[in-house]
């Protein structure tokens, strides 16, 4: 599946996007955890807010093939 | 449906004439502007960024919440990204309601829920040539 990188994020793992390879069944947290393997995520909070498919989602929401998962760092609109 | 972001400057005066109606006794404007916290060094502009499907897909849903709980008010948002520069607008709130409550509240809500919600994000660029994200601490 796709996972997306914004803002301060994006500049902590030095790219926009990666794809990462879950078992079936796997939720929200356990694509976090295989993420927090990665250095880069040393600079992540141990629970980032979570979208999948462009809302905002828990650590136990599943996930299933295709799904867009971003991380998203705290947000500073309007 | 267009977007609710757009890297052009805002158009204020559009967004009223959008909104304004002869059942409506109250139109508000809410436009929020770069300052430059000199208490952060003094900014010469903000560069905004957003994930553009969600932050639409959440602008979305914050406008069917205000449209349920005030049925009467029509309302017209948007975002700017890309960099502004301090005294311009990064959003423009329009909504005219037959009564004031209602246009101030609505206003209100709608502002309150973008700065909890919507996936965009600012990163100051400062006088001295740095630039900086911002991480707001929201409760």
């Amino acid at each position: 599946m796709r996972v997306r990188f914004f803002a301060s994020y994006a500049e902590a793992f030095g790219r926009e996007e990666m794809s990462l390879e879950l078992r079936a069944g796997a939720s929200v947290a356990d694509c976090v955890a295989a993420l927090q393997a990665d250095p880069a995520a040393l600079r992540l909070p141990p629970s980032p807010l979570v979208a999948v498919n462009q809302r905002y989602a828990r650590p136990e929401t599943p996930l299933a093939e295709g799904d867009e998962v971003a991380l998203i760092p705290p947000v500073a609109g309007g | 449906m267009t977007s609710y972001l757009t890297d052009r400057p805002l158009d204020p005066t559009a967004l009223v004439a959008a909104v304004v109606a002869s059942g409506c006794g109250a139109t508000s404007l809410f436009l929020g502007t770069v300052r430059s916290a000199p208490e952060d060094g003094d900014i010469d502009g903000i560069e905004y960024s957003a994930y553009p499907e969600m932050a639409d897909a959440e602008f979305g849903r914050i406008m069917t919440e205000a449209r349920e709980r005030w049925p009467m008010a029509r309302i017209a948002l948007q975002h700017r990204t890309g960099y502004i520069a301090v005294g311009e607008a990064s959003i423009a709130i329009a909504v005219a309601a037959p009564h004031r409550a209602e246009a101030y509240d609505c206003s209100r809500f709608l502002i309150e829920e973008t700065k909890k919600r919507v996936p965009i994000w600012k990163k100051e660029r400062l006088a001295s040539g740095a630039a900086e994200w911002v991480e707001p601490m929201h409760v």
